[in-house]
């Protein structure tokens, strides 16, 4: 039977993909993949032709009788047929060496994982010994992507200098910013591509065991995973010399903070530790342990396969190598677009994005999570890289950009920002834990009108604070959505409120 | 593997000590078990009971206090039984930005229940989550496990019809 891919993604299933492969499963070999990553056409299916395969979407299941009569599995003419999956612009625009595989072969199958590249970085680490690996990490460039950007390279041979008996690798999986999906993509779509990255540092640093830590409100990604782990132990990629095991969350963003994590994998509360010590040094139980995200880590076996010079050519600036931007919200081609580090705030927004979904002109875009600021169009001239960024006063975070239309009301997500901070605080430092409630309080007060102009130069005042006396990046870091929204969108503080708010 | 969120009419079981123990005794010499074993509690009896807060702290050489700590820290582990079906609804950025606040107003008004509270028939347990990683499908949820995207009043309705 004639073989038609179908995703899995949880994003796919949310449009209905499983309703579309059982209405397909009688007619075709159904094979179920990860998403390509363009939202606007799931679900989208591929038929597999003598020409290569076909792409269809996007496609509802009461859809796939007609498709069929209109000849689906040969890849005939229908108003929804999209052509090559490879020619599609969303997809020859990028550069994809992260999330190649993803979308295209089956998640759990090693065989797949193998005919597409899969365990060849593994293979050459192994061949140039733990020393070269690291060198090679370091020179790629690669930087950590979970946000903070600090040279991947540079954290695991700190990690491998330190003498212990018992080292790890902990994989921050705890994905939970705003606008961003890339992490669960990647562990639904081509988990194996995790697990050699893990193995490839295990072996780097001198590891045996891996942690990945993902987060609960991930169900999907959590089985894939856990599933990929089975596969990968029957067949020896995992065994006696390096094994992984999955810990699930319990919805504290603060985790997603790597000490936080470390906390929460030795299980306490989430609450932040101070630096020093470095967890490269005293980390997981005390012991040397490298802590990266899943994009980091997953970006490692091309780097090993292809070479550390291929990989530093692309990007801008010290950002080198490809980025998964996430495109969320208010977008119209909202997905995922893996490209070298560069593209500008608006090459993003307008030529990719395609602008907002609703159609209204495209006001506020926050870039990197409920800590990244708010940018108006007039800085859409920003490249997309980690220092550019600051320079803004924003942060690219881990890729996520989402989108506001002319409808959004700043002052209004100023007082979201202390809200999330204020509910997920650790508690641990007094500029969060407190700053972020009265913070809320005082945003409650601009927006109810009451002594505007003084409750403003009092939230200057508390982002000050919390920007400068805040222990990790939570509190440290709000200040950037309520400071870019004074500073952009100062309008919105100042507009008469025709009641209080809530 | 903990079943995060219950499948569809999910009964729980009642607490019952002994297999509170056996739950904690499976775990209980994993490095750091305390979070597994919140998890597998919750999976079986649908929150965490109280009688099993000194039970995990015997088992794992923690205070009560300890343990208290962590059940409480994390907004996942529940105090209370939830309804038979529980609705997660996300209200971060993205899904702010296609409109969440007036779905979020909607369903609250129509099951007449504000944040983690459950309907009198306990037929809906509301839940708030921030971010589902369906960001570009906003507004987003999660129904009894299942993800939901580019939700409206009307599509969510159509969807808790299903249920009864």
């Amino acid at each position: 039977m004639t073989r038609v891919f179908v995703p899995r993604d949880a994003a796919a299933l949310a449009l209905g993909a499983d309703d579309v492969a059982r209405a397909l499963a009688t007619h075709a070999n159904v094979v179920r993949t990860g998403s390509r990553g363009l939202f606007w056409l799931e679900p989208m299916i591929e038929v597999e032709t003598p020409s290569g395969r076909v792409a269809y979407g996007p496609v509802a299941a009461a859809d796939i009788p007609g498709l069929l009569a209109a000849g689906l599995l040969t890849g005939a003419a229908h108003p929804s047929r999209l052509g090559r999956p490879e020619d599609l612009p969303f997809l020859t625009r990028q550069t994809r060496l992260t999330f190649d595989r993803c979308g295209v072969v089956d998640p759990l199958s090693l065989e797949d994982y193998r005919a597409h590249g899969g365990l060849t970085g593994l293979e050459r680490a192994r061949a140039i010994g733990p020393a070269a690996t690291i060198e090679t990490v370091t020179k790629s460039g690669l930087r950590g992507r979970g946000g903070a950007g600090f040279p991947a390279g540079i954290k695991w041979k700190t990690a491998a200098d330190t003498i212990s008996d018992r080292k790890f690798i902990v994989c921050n999986a705890d994905e939970g910013d705003s606008g961003t999906y890339a992490d669960r993509m990647l562990m639904e779509g081509d988990p194996f591509c995790l697990i050699e990255g893990l193995a490839i540092a295990g072996f780097a640093v001198g590891a045996r065991k891996g942690y990945v830590y993902t987060r609960s409100e991930y169900p999907h990604a959590i089985a894939t995973f856990d599933a990929a782990l089975k596969v990968a132990r029957a067949s020896g990629v995992l065994g006696p010399d390096f094994d992984i095991e999955q810990r699930v969350g319990a919805g504290a963003y603060i985790c997603g903070e790597e000490t936080s994590l470390l906390e929460s994998l030795e299980g306490r509360r989430g609450q932040v530790r101070a630096k020093p010590p470095l967890p490269a040094h005293k980390g997981l139980f005390g012991q040397p342990t490298v802590i990266n995200n899943v994009i980091t880590l997953a970006s490692v076996p091309v780097i090993l396969r292809d070479g550390a010079e291929a990989y530093q050519a692309l990007g801008f600036g010290r950002s080198r190598g490809t980025m998964p931007i996430q495109l969320a919200g208010n977008v119209k081609y909202a997905g995922l677009f893996e490209a070298g580090f560069g593209l500008t705030l608006g090459e993003i927004v307008n030529d990719i994005g395609g602008g907002s979904l609703s159609g209204r002109p495209v006001r506020a875009v926050q870039v990197g999570g409920p800590l990244g600021a708010y940018f108006p169009p007039a800085l859409f001239d920003t490249p997309f890289d980690y220092e550019a960024f600051t320079v803004k006063g924003g942060l690219i975070g881990h890729g996520g950009v989402v989108v506001f239309d002319d409808t959004v009301d700043l002052a209004h997500q100023a007082r979201f920002a202390m809200e999330f901070c204020a509910a997920e605080s650790c508690g641990k430092c007094t500029p969060c834990r407190i700053g972020s409630v009265r913070g809320m309080e005082t945003m409650d007060k601009i927006l109810s009108g009451i002594a505007v102009d003084k409750n403003i130069e009092l939230i200057r005042d508390l982002c000050h604070t919390m920007r400068f006396g805040s222990l990790c990046a939570l509190g440290g870091f709000i200040p950037f959505p309520v400071m870019s929204a004074l500073e952009h969108f100062s309008e919105d503080f100042h507009r008469a409120r025709l009641a209080p708010a809530a | 593997m903990p079943d995060l969120d219950p499948s569809p009419d999910a009964e729980f079981e009642p607490w019952n000590e002994a297999r509170g123990e056996a739950i904690i005794a499976a775990r209980a010499g994993e490095e750091g078990a305390t979070l597994p074993i919140l998890h597998d509690l919750q999976a079986v009896f649908g929150f965490v009971p109280r009688e099993a807060v000194p039970m995990v702290a015997h088992a794992l050489n923690l205070s009560r206090a300890e343990v208290h700590g962590v059940v409480t820290f994390y907004h996942e582990y529940r105090h209370h039984a939830p309804g038979r079906h529980v609705l997660r609804l996300c209200r971060a950025e993205a899904c702010q930005s296609l409109g969440c606040e007036a779905l979020t107003d909607h369903v609250r008004a129509r099951l007449n229940i504000g944040w983690h509270e459950t309907t009198p028939d306990h037929a809906m347990t509301l839940e708030p989550v921030f971010c589902l990683g369906l960001c570009a499908i906003g507004p987003a949820a999660l129904l009894d496990g299942q993800p939901l995207g580019r939700l409206t009043p009307a599509r969510l309705e159509a969807e808790l019809e299903k249920l009864s």
